[in-house]
């Protein structure tokens, strides 16, 4: 049969194509092992020094420090407001609301140069360039539409019938949101806190625009480390934001695991 | 107050924050760089006159659009195959494949191009390799020049086409396609004229998906392309923070911005816009 033949031909092609998304990213583990003082495969002996190096230079710490704070607060900010707000597009439902929220998931998918172009256009006048706050609201503003997915396919699937009946039992506002909607939307929220914070601890464009000399982010330092495209803790870098990615990926699955099981449950 | 309520749902009191902060601080200055593609240096259309006066300009466009287009192709052309055989095998091979996919997909752009710099290098590992069999005397050329920046683009788009592709494929009755064998089709027949028609939504949604994050593109190029292959996103960077000339960057970024929304809108007809973003979450 040929479609059975195919059909293998093309699973094959499908695995070769999956290998050839990860490995390439692999290469960096042993450039970072390597004894030399410039980018090259290690022959024969590996060395730490470099990881050494990333862990001990100042630099590379404040970076590490300061693309935490960034993302930490970020995160909380672009899920505060994206998970209010995909709360309140989701009670208000109308036509107008439908349109509110497809103007506020623009951020995505607006090219990040334009992003970036529009935040550097304001900040000047705002003196806003090179602060952590100027970083902090232009990365929450590219991060709540993220927020706002994820928790309205939460809100998707919350029976409306439970806010009501905590109303007719006496809830206040406040109390409904706090006791019936927040928990039920919960792994809505923290896959949008978490998607927010990789965003902001991963985004180069628009820092690369709006961030000068007080404020080095770790992607920027990566940045310059790859234009020079000589020293190996760039790669040592690759080699943590790699496992940082991976350890982030397993709080995700874990998270929507519980999620479809309290689902089915 | 009853009266107020009425007019206004009080949803929207909790809708106000972000909504005032994308407008006042994103859409403000977007809106502002629009007015200025056409008042600056001067009022009038001559910012979009030197796309037809200026042959570097023209260039810059057109290599972006080709390399775009290439990429397009190859990304929804490959996503198709993966999303093809993600769909048709069993359960644990397709978390696998979803598994490897999603890695990929949140490994960051700068560790991705940084490993392409080290494998596509003169001395890199591929050149490396390939000279150490004898399979070539000379090392090959793959970056510095459009060969490299599309395999870049191209390894990071294919996980965008895949996921829209996806969604679509799964939606898919697969009884149909036992029907249409059962009536007789050929295997190719029953793909070409049941299933392909089937996913062109998806289909449709993944390439403009696509298309649209490669025309904005900036990391991969400027670092793959290196210097040589010249893109609008780069060429914006290079006005604003180098020669510091607002009006041509204003101008590009104005085209990117309508040709953006233009597809945007085509999108729109053939998918709701939230699940191929949607699609990443699960």
């Amino acid at each position: 049969m040929t479609s059975g033949f195919f059909f293998k031909f093309n699973r094959v092609g499908a695995w070769i194509l999956m290998l050839f998304l990860v490995t390439p990213a692999l290469i960096s583990i042993p450039v970072s092992l390597t004894p030399k003082r410039f980018l090259s495969m290690p022959k024969g002996e590996l060395s730490l020094r470099h990881f050494e190096k990333l862990f001990t230079s100042e630099q590379w710490l404040s970076s590490f420090f300061q693309s935490g704070v960034i993302a930490v607060s970020t995160s909380l900010l672009a899920t505060f407001l994206g998970t209010i707000c995909a709360i309140g597009l989701w009670r208000v439902s109308s036509k107008l609301s439908e349109l509110v929220r497809a103007f506020l998931l623009l951020p995505l998918i607006i090219p990040q140069i334009i992003s970036a172009m529009a935040f550097y256009r304001l900040w000047i006048p705002l003196g806003l360039l090179d602060s952590y706050a100027g970083l902090i609201i232009a990365h929450t503003i590219l991060a709540a539409p993220m927020v706002l997915i994820t928790v309205s396919a939460s809100l998707a699937s919350f029976d409306p019938k439970l806010e009501q009946a905590s109303k007719n039992l006496g809830a206040s506002n406040w109390t409904t949101m706090h006791r019936v909607i927040l928990p039920s939307i919960k792994p809505g929220v923290f896959a949008g806190a978490l998607f927010a914070f990789i965003l902001s601890w991963d985004e180069i464009v628009v820092t690369l625009f709006i961030s000068k000399y007080s404020v080095y982010t770790l992607p920027r330092r990566m940045w310059n480390g790859i234009r020079e495209n000589t020293d190996p803790t760039v790669a040592a870098a690759a080699v943590v934001l790699i496992a940082i990615t991976i350890i982030a990926f397993m709080i995700f699955v874990i998270l929507s695991r519980r999620n479809t099981r309290s689902k089915d449950a | 107050m009853q009266t107020f309520n009425r007019s206004i749902h009080p949803g929207w009191l909790i809708i106000a924050p972000l909504l005032v902060l994308v407008v006042t601080l994103y859409l403000g200055p977007i809106m502002n760089i629009l007015w200025l593609s056409f008042t600056d240096p001067e009022p009038g259309l001559g910012n979009y006159a030197k796309l037809g006066e200026s042959d570097a300009l023209l260039r810059i466009v057109w290599t972006t659009v080709r390399i775009c287009i290439v990429t397009t192709l190859f990304s929804v052309g490959l996503g198709y195959s993966i999303a093809y055989a993600m769909v048709h095998c069993d359960q644990r091979q397709k978390n696998y494949m979803l598994t490897l996919l999603l890695v990929s997909f949140w490994i960051s752009i700068l560790v991705r191009t940084f490993s392409w710099l080290m494998l596509l290098g003169r001395k890199g590992l591929v050149n490396g390799t390939l000279e150490n069999i004898g399979l070539i005397a000379e090392p090959i050329a793959f970056m510095r020049n459009e060969l490299g920046v599309l395999i870049g683009m191209i390894h990071y788009m294919i996980p965008y086409a895949v996921l829209p592709l996806l969604v679509s494929m799964q939606s898919i009755d697969t009884r149909i396609m036992d029907a249409s064998r059962n009536l007789g089709a050929s295997g190719s027949q029953s793909f070409l004229r049941i299933y392909l028609p089937l996913t062109l939504p998806g289909l449709v949604a993944s390439t403009l998906l696509v298309f649209i994050l490669s025309l904005g593109f900036y990391v991969t190029p400027a670092v793959l392309g290196g210097g040589k292959v010249l893109m609008v996103a780069e060429y914006i960077s290079v006005q604003l923070l180098v020669t510091l000339k607002w009006g041509t960057a204003a101008m590009l970024a104005a085209l990117m911005l309508f040709g953006v929304l233009a597809m945007l809108w085509l999108m729109s007809k053939f998918m709701k816009l939230s699940t191929v973003f949607g699609g990443t979450t699960r």
